[in-house]
């Protein structure tokens, strides 16, 4: 990697970060470096100063609490699809960061790091807008509805540090599913589908649908999870997720055009439902 | 030390596969050797071209073109000349006078054109990432930076990107002399008579898609000078070739010039090539009187490795009602890129001669124009003509199956030669040596449980399953061993295919081999030493393969073609043959014998009927000592061989693969594939269960993944890995491999050559399964890669 001069500074406090970042308008953090070395090496970003926050204690662990799973933000990939509190307290998150890029970027790569990159490519912004997570910045909490602006353009001031992430617990009755259409393992997703399904009685009760890919920003499939409500398995479902590309805005680029990626929407949402609602 | 693989996967597989020659314990040809290399290259103890440290060690960065076509109105290095580090700054202009143009050594026709070719453009860049001035700096990330301030003003012209276009009046020209390389045509029989009323005609058009060879290492130069000789360092496969060619084009004379190929990190054809880089790093070693390295970035080399394939195949077949072909005509565009390179012109015509592939024929044409674009020169690429040719042959064969409703197995078997045939002389000219489809075939078919999955395909048909299933067979062969010398100056390449190998017993006893091939992954130290302790009757262990620097090895003409063990690989029996007739003259003068009184067994000469024995290890020290020569016989026991063979070889195979496709994505996913090669005698089968692993990993690549994609400005958009997808482990399927064993009849160890045979076979398997699975919704082909979004078009 041959990237233009930078300075490098790795702050010993949450403080000191905000600080260097605020003062600089070409300052970058840097977390686990997945999206940013590569920008880096081609020369496709000139931070002038990269805030390490590799260190700062406030944006490690992963902690049960009572009504959600609090994820650190330099959490690793490989550390959060490995842990017990996120697989029983929100599977749906461990589901998708184990299909992240491949081994070695997932023991690089922070969860953190990909929310606040805001990549709609990206598996984990889809799922943290479908699960409702809170953004926890170094000045405020932040609803994952409104942290994701526009591409790579997440809610966050200068100077502010995402410190980690409160992803709700949904309880007994939630079934979940990501489903990644990507033509290699490591290759991003051409779409993605997040779901998180409440089932009782053979009928679905409610549903929570995010999706990857299918425009500027990570997308909730509002049109699906009103049409499920109430739906029994089986063919209405079909019909319901026909709906999925309602409202979305999907690119047109080397690796799908928009109207196939509307197209996989609808039937990769198909899947996800069905899947996250445990029938085969 | 040197392991044999325990597991014995391997060699159970030649255990229990009847045709195989029976394992001699006793021997080492035929054992599952681990590679002797592969400690130091996998934990990268070793010198690769970027890890040489030189003192006062300068480094240099390209300034490339971000267009494809445009004319240089001024290159302006005097910022870049201001910034710290920086040592030096040239434009192609500043280097006009001096550095010459990249050679082409295959005029494939008297009328060709070969343009001049200048490593830095000078007053036209041609195709996107061409060099149009360097930096030399102190460090890499100076001479970066350095780029940045390198001010060049373009004015654009258009791209010429699409080859039928390219050759109308009214396109743009790449070149003022046009867009037309050359034309080369082959004709065999009468194809006007075998097309006429031909009850059956199929006529398709397929395109290879460009491809770019993706190394693991990608490359490298350094070079140094002390003022009159010079050394340069590549990451080549050829440095034979690269030391006459660089002499000829930088005038440098050939024996002031050492090259060496440190360990090399996979090729596959991208470095059978003399590079833009390597002539300009000589060039700034002699004006700046420093040794300089380069080292690419994988987006650089995306950009500025040449690439491969790129044909559009025009493929008429004419059959009678029965299956049985008539004749073929094949019409090929080859997309050469802006520039003619070491051989560009060249690999379509390897080609040239397998359009027939394995089947009997009375007529073949072949017309082949190389056209210009601008975009990066084609050249080699593993298999170089002969995927494309087998591609079109083996995909228009299951259309011609189709047409009949025919199985495709069983139109194959209708045409293709018995063995009892062998040799045989095919329309296309070659001879075929030796082989056996219908064995192969069979073994194939076995292991796939073709029966069972072409049951299972109807079942799912008529159910209107959503994942189809498709069955792909492939029945290639290859002409490898490049390759006869007299041949190839028959096809005006600029020179011969013969190898080179030296082997000397050293005073201890210990045997040092060298050879002229240049392995940059593919275990000759192992599989050479493998042959030399079976002819010398020395330990493995005892034997040690230098390769690869001309000031050590001063004859040979390198690695590509799977041509290495067939050709050099045999020249080293040879020198270790005449080793042994040394040895055998100073036994018969120390043991007071006839030299024909001796037998040579396990090492050792022995008098026949007496324990009187000499080991060859004994002889050499005797020979080091010279004290008691026999006339005539010099010191040391040591020989050069070299090897010319008189014909190609020709492996072939069955390949079935079985491919799910999912209708309602496209995705098409291997289920099954089924590779059974026979590539002759075996000298290590866990090296050539490696090499048809990774071919298949090449061919299949280029079936569903691979694609270098231009946008309309000429643009490459494929420069990362990101958007140039290669498959890895995790996307592949666990392969069924097997072998039947024909050996060669043009070389005495039997062998054929295994670096080519996967890749080649593997793309029509592939292909042909996709298409197969998706006959019933109409579709005979889909355009390659095969992605899922091309498939589901086809089938909407």
């Amino acid at each position: 990697m041959i990237p233009a001069q930078f300075d490098y500074l790795r702050p010993g406090s949450l403080q000191e970060a905000s600080e260097a970042l605020a003062s600089d308008e070409e300052a970058k953090v840097l977390a686990g470096g997945q999206s940013l070395l590569p920008l880096l090496r081609l020369r496709l970003a000139y931070p002038s100063l990269l805030v390490d926050v590799s260190r700062l204690e406030e944006l490690t662990g992963i902690l049960d609490e009572r009504d959600h799973v609090f994820i650190g933000a330099m959490a690793t990939h490989d550390e959060v699809l490995r842990s017990p509190a996120v697989i029983a307290g929100c599977p749906l998150v461990a589901l998708a960061a184990a299909t992240v890029a491949d081994p070695a970027v997932r023991h690089r790569g922070t969860f953190g790091g990909s929310l606040a990159h805001a990549d709609p490519a990206g598996d984990l912004p889809a799922v943290a807008l479908a699960l409702e997570c809170v953004m926890v910045t170094s000045t405020r909490q932040i609803p994952a509805a409104d942290f994701f602006l526009d591409y790579l353009e997440p809610a966050l001031e200068p100077g502010e540090i995402l410190v980690g992430v409160k992803v709700p617990k949904l309880g007994p009755g939630w079934g979940f599913h990501y489903e990644k259409f990507h033509r290699t393992a490591q290759a991003w997703a051409i779409v993605g589908v997040a779901a998180a399904v409440r089932r009782a009685n053979g009928s679905i009760q409610e549903a929570r649908i995010g999706l990857t890919n299918m425009g500027p920003t990570p997308v909730r499939a509002r049109a699906v999870e009103s049409a499920l409500q109430g739906v029994e398995l089986g063919e209405a479902v079909r019909q319901a997720c026909a709906e999925a590309a309602e409202g979305t805005s999907p690119t047109s680029d080397l690796h799908a055009q928009a109207d196939y990626r509307r197209h996989l929407a609808q039937v990769l949402t198909h899947r996800a439902v069905n899947a996250a609602a445990g029938r085969p | 030390m040197t392991e044999e693989l325990d597991a014995g996967v391997v060699a159970q597989q030649i255990a229990e596969s009847g045709q195989l020659s029976e394992p001699d314990s006793t021997r080492e040809v035929g054992k599952a050797r681990r590679r002797k290399e592969d400690a130091r290259l996998l934990a990268g103890r070793t010198t690769w071209t970027d890890n040489i440290q030189l003192p006062g060690l300068l480094h240099v960065a390209f300034k490339r073109s971000p267009m494809a076509h445009a004319r240089i109105v001024g290159v302006d290095v005097s910022a870049a000349r201001d910034m710290p580090g920086v040592v030096a700054v040239f434009s192609g202009q500043d280097v006009a006078d001096e550095q010459g143009s990249l050679p082409c050594a295959w005029p494939v026709t008297e009328d060709i054109v070969i343009p001049d070719h200048p490593p830095m453009a000078v007053r036209e860049v041609r195709y996107p990432g061409e060099a149009v001035a360097c930096v030399v700096a102190t460090d890499r990330y100076l001479a970066a930076d350095a780029l940045d301030a390198i001010d060049v003003d373009y004015e654009p012209l258009p791209p010429v990107l699409d080859m039928a276009e390219a050759l109308t009046e009214a396109s743009p020209k790449v070149h003022e002399s046009g867009n037309r390389a050359f034309t080369w045509t082959f004709a065999q029989g009468d194809i006007d008579a075998a097309f006429r009323d031909a009850p059956v005609l199929i006529d398709r058009t397929y395109v290879q898609q460009r491809l770019i060879p993706t190394a693991m290492e990608p490359r490298a130069v350094a070079a140094t000078t002390d003022g009159e000789s010079f050394t340069l360092w590549s990451s080549t496969q050829i440095p034979h070739v690269l030391r006459v060619m660089l002499a000829l084009t930088t005038g440098i004379p050939e024996h002031r010039l050492r090259v060496v190929a440190p360990d090399v990190g996979g090729g596959f054809g991208s470095k059978l090539q003399v590079t833009a880089e390597e002539v300009l790093c000589l060039l700034l070693t002699r004006r700046l009187g420093k040794p300089v390295k380069w080292t690419e970035s994988r987006s650089e080399g995306n950009l500025t490795v040449h690439h491969g394939r790129d044909q559009v195949q025009h493929i008429a077949l004419a059959a009678e009602a029965d299956g049985r072909v008539r004749g073929v005509k094949v019409e090929l565009l080859a997309d050469m890129g802006a520039y003619l390179m070491l051989v560009t012109p060249g690999v379509p015509l390897l080609g040239a001669f397998m359009f027939n592939g394995i089947y009997k024929m009375d007529a073949y044409s072949f017309d082949c124009t190389g056209v210009f674009t601008t975009k990066m020169p084609t050249d080699a690429y593993r298999g170089a003509g002969r995927p494309e040719a087998t591609y079109a042959i083996e995909r228009v064969m299951d259309e011609l199956a189709a047409e009949l409703n025919l199985d495709p197995i069983e139109v194959r078997r209708r045409n293709w030669i018995r063995h009892e045939e062998f040799p045989y002389t095919t329309i296309a000219g070659l001879t075929y040596d030796s082989g056996n489809y219908e064995a192969a075939t069979e073994k194939a078919l076995s292991l796939f449980g073709y029966d069972k999955l072409r049951a299972e395909q109807s079942d799912r048909r008529d159910r209107g399953d959503p994942v189809q299933l498709g069955i792909g067979v492939s029945t290639y062969t290859e002409m490898c061993g490049l390759a006869p010398s007299r041949v190839l100056g028959s096809l005006s390449y600029g020179a011969g295919g013969w190898e080179h190998g030296s082997v000397r017993m050293l005073p201890t006893g210990k045997v040092e081999v060298v050879t002229g091939t240049s392995p940059h992954g593919q275990g000759h130290e192992t599989a050479w030493s493998q042959i030399v302790a079976d002819s010398l009757g020395v330990p493995f262990d005892d034997i040690a393969v230098v390769h690869g620097d001309t000031a050590i090895s001063h004859k040979g003409m390198d690695t590509y073609g799977s041509r290495s063990l067939v050709v050099g690989g045999m020249a080293v029996l040879r020198a270790c043959e005449k080793v042994k007739e040394k040895a055998r003259r100073l036994a018969a003068h120390t043991l007071e014998c006839s030299p024909d009184d001796l037998e040579f067994s396990q090492g050792a000469f022995k008098v026949k009927g007496t324990e009187s024995s000499k080991t060859i290890q004994e002889l050499a020290l005797a020979a080091f000592a010279a004290h008691d020569l026999p006339e005539g016989v010099e010191p040391r026991l040591d020989a050069d061989a070299t090897f010319d063979p008189e014909n190609f070889s020709f492996p072939h195979g069955t390949h079935l693969c079985a491919i799910e496709v999912d209708t309602e994505t496209g995705m098409a996913r291997i289920r099954k594939y089924v590779a059974v090669d026979d590539v002759g005698h075996v000298i290590n089968p866990l090296i050539v269960e490696g090499q048809v692993h990774g071919g298949l990993a090449q061919g299949i690549a280029q079936a569903l993944y691979e694609e270098a994609v231009h946008d309309a400005e000429g643009n490459l958009l494929t420069t990362t890995m990101a958007d140039y997808l290669i498959p890895t482990a995790a996307d592949l399927p666990d392969f069924v491999t097997d072998r039947t064993e024909s050996p060669a009849t043009s070389n005495p160890l039997g062998v054929k050559g295994v670096g080519e045979a996967g890749t080649i076979a593997s793309t029509p398997a592939v292909v042909n399964a996709v298409v197969d699975a998706l006959r019933p919704h109409g579709v005979h082909d889909i355009q390659m890669p095969c992605t899922p979004e091309r498939i589901w078009r086809a089938i909407r």
